[in-house]
């Protein structure tokens, strides 16, 4: 089983790629980001506490031009693909400074249909039965003042996933999409978030597993969240304008 | 990011400044900053040790980096808590030669407090299973310390507490076990002559400790039931990983008075329970941990630990003036481990030394501080001293009377110059 994961650096995925190795036996990794140093550390721990292979690839999920060879680089066609990069970043500045927006957008959605195509064009010639796992955001769910510039990447990118699901469902090929509510990882460490409500990276990585396992559709992280966005979702747009939520 | 950080103990919760660093070029860019602060790991100390107004958690240095299968060699970085590495090799039958009643601590706080277990009289501290550590300096080196690469700094820095520097990586030592199972022998000792005697009888057993109970008078004084272990050739039960299991320690809290805690310890030296059994390495050595949170049972203004060592010709006296000063005060608790020590290592500030070592729960209470302070001086009379991951409260002067390698170690924070930087609550308390 060769799952591949772009955005390995982040505290998700790497939690993601332990739960992987020892829930589900996933024995063969490739890992893709931009700090290959620190990618070069990751493989050291996973290939340490499991008998696993790894390999490491710089990739840089907006660098458009460079996917196609990094797909067709690639030694073994993956089984499973987890898109894990994602980019916060701060609303205010994204309001102000476009270059700062499009990371996000980059980053979040156009970077990950851009990969996500190619390998998918690559898995349905090759008749491939995989998996593609995308990490999404309750963001997403709906555009919020205080965060709508990250959370409409988001939202594209769930609905991205939910028409790739329709897509490859008659090719045998499941897609997840993972809907986290708050995490406590790097990318939130600047930010208070009330205990109650948040996850560990560990959590995420062991709700996304047994997901995979049950071949499950979407899920919510912790999943009180499906629950909390279910009622954002159904406050009527002249009231939700008007409140600070 | 500002967050509430306590000890184990919970008795003082202060807000303080948590970093939590990802990478080398964090921890730089926070040492240059020059502002004072104190490297923590998992948190599991009782006191002040890893509390100041600064505060690197190194738990995101949580990587391996390599493993050989025919030494038991492991090297991991600072922040790798003994639970990983216990579960990521007991299956391969490989475990850790050293261990606290505590699976969640950390690999640099292992070193800090230069950790002992059930085994010290046989092995020593988990510093003897410490091939080498890098530490990085209050300048910005990075040092590679053993017994002999930097054996000044190395014997600073096992029970230093985290002042000679941060612990970046360590290659430890594991051992070689048959199986994941213990052999456990339990035999009752009716008062506190027959627990000393028969630690010394059963000296050759590779694990031993002894729960005591404190609240015992008369001719029960000191009444014990001794735990001797030893590796099981048994492979029948398989362990996977224990999930602390929620319980609702709270409530207990309100609970826990002296009646209940009298009540409890009867129940627990009669209860009828086979002297020979095979438990699995969890129930051995980590019972607490199958509870999460315990720590929450002595109720919102938390417990202090308290646990020292007497050298062995001074320690039956200490310990049963001790005991008695417990029994009197009445506010002891159910939990009271007493097991035998080695000889001292080389190390400044680590704690065991040949004798018998006591460590208790006390719930905080008004009279509490005072009571320890009274502890002390008995602990000092008799040429013992306190376990500083425990201390909450011990004072300057009493500190220096128990570790009379302080000063060398206060030299060597002024030379390298850690004291500008890596300070604690307890550090200032202490003066170090």
């Amino acid at each position: 089983m060769t799952t591949l994961i772009i955005g390995a650096n982040s505290d998700i995925a790497h939690a993601l790629i332990k739960a992987l190795a020892k829930k589900l036996g996933h024995n063969d990794f490739i890992l893709a980001s931009r700090n290959k140093e620190n990618l070069a550390r990751l493989a050291k721990d996973v290939q340490t506490r499991f008998a696993a292979t790894v390999s490491t690839h710089y990739l840089d999920v907006t660098d458009f031009s460079s996917h196609q060879q990094f797909v067709d680089n690639l030694i073994e066609l993956p089984d499973c693909i987890i898109y894990a990069a994602g980019y916060l970043g701060e609303q205010q500045t994204q309001q102000s400074d476009f270059s700062e927006a499009m990371k996000a957008i980059n980053t979040n959605y156009s970077g990950a249909v851009s990969l996500i195509e190619r390998l998918v064009e690559k898995m349905i010639a090759a008749d491939s039965v995989g998996t593609v796992v995308g990490i999404s955001s309750v963001a997403g769910e709906r555009g919020r003042a205080s965060n709508y510039i990250y959370g409409s990447t988001k939202a594209g990118f769930s609905s991205y996933l939910s028409g790739l699901r329709s897509r490859l469902h008659k090719h045998n090929i499941h897609v997840l999409t993972v809907v986290p509510g708050f995490v406590a990882t790097k990318m939130t460490a600047q930010h208070q978030l009330p205990p109650l409500l948040t996850a560990s990276a560990e959590r995420v990585a062991n709700d996304i597993v047994k997901a995979i396992a049950k071949r499950k559709n979407n899920i919510f992280t912790k999943p009180v969240w499906r629950y909390v966005m279910g009622i954002i979702r159904l406050i009527p747009e002249p009231i939700f304008k008007r409140s600070n939520l | 990011m500002k967050k509430y950080i306590c000890g184990w103990g919970r008795h003082a919760i202060i807000e303080a400044n948590v970093y939590q660093p990802n990478d080398m070029t964090a921890l730089r860019d926070l040492l240059a900053k020059k502002i004072a602060f104190i490297p923590r790991g998992n948190g599991r100390s009782y006191g002040d040790s890893a509390m100041a107004s600064n505060v690197a958690s190194m738990l995101n240095f949580n990587c391996f980096s390599a493993f050989d299968p025919i030494s038991g060699q492991l090297s991991c970085e600072a922040g790798v808590l003994l639970a990983d590495i216990i579960s990521s090799f007991i299956s391969s039958g490989w475990f850790l030669p050293v261990t606290p009643g505590t699976k969640y601590i950390s690999v640099a706080g292992a070193i800090a407090s230069d950790i002992h277990g059930k085994n010290h009289h046989h092995v020593g501290c988990f510093s003897e299973f410490v091939e080498s550590f890098d530490l990085l300096l209050a300048n910005g080196e990075i040092i590679t310390c053993s017994k002999t690469q930097h054996p000044t700094i190395f014997h600073a820095t096992c029970g230093g507490m985290g002042l000679t520097g941060i612990i970046l990586r360590a290659n430890l030592k594991l051992i070689k076990l048959p199986s994941t199972n213990i052999r456990q022998t339990v035999i009752k000792a009716r008062h506190l002559d027959e627990i000393i005697e028969l630690f010394a009888q059963h000296d050759t057993a590779p694990y031993s400790v002894a729960w005591i109970d404190c609240c015992a008078k008369g001719k029960n004084f000191g009444r014990s039931l001794l735990m001797l272990g030893e590796p099981s050739l048994n492979r029948e039960y398989y362990v996977t990983d224990t999930v602390p299991k929620k319980f609702p320690v709270r409530l207990l809290a309100n609970l826990l008075n002296r009646h209940a805690i009298k009540l409890f310890n009867s129940y627990y030296y009669h209860r009828p329970r086979s002297v020979n059994t095979t438990v699995d390495y969890n129930t051995f050595f980590y019972p607490l941990d199958h509870i999460a949170a315990w720590n929450h049972m002595y109720g919102k203004n938390g417990f202090i630990q308290y646990q020292f060592v007497i050298p062995n010709d001074r320690a039956k006296i200490a310990l049963k003036k001790i005991i008695s000063a417990i029994v009197d005060y009445g506010h002891g608790s159910f939990l009271a481990v007493l097991k035998k020590l080695g000889a001292k290592n080389n190390n400044l500030l680590s704690f065991p030394c040949e004798g018998l070592t006591l460590a208790l729960d006390f719930k905080m209470h008004h009279s509490l501080l005072a009571f320890l302070k009274q502890l002390d001086c008995i602990v000092c009379d008799h040429g013992g001293r306190v376990y500083l991951s425990k201390d909450a409260c011990v004072d300057a002067d009493s500190f220096a009377a128990m570790y009379h390698r302080a000063e060398t170690l206060r030299q060597l924070r002024a030379e390298t110059g850690a004291d500008r930087i890596f300070h604690s609550l307890q550090s200032k308390r202490l003066n170090l």
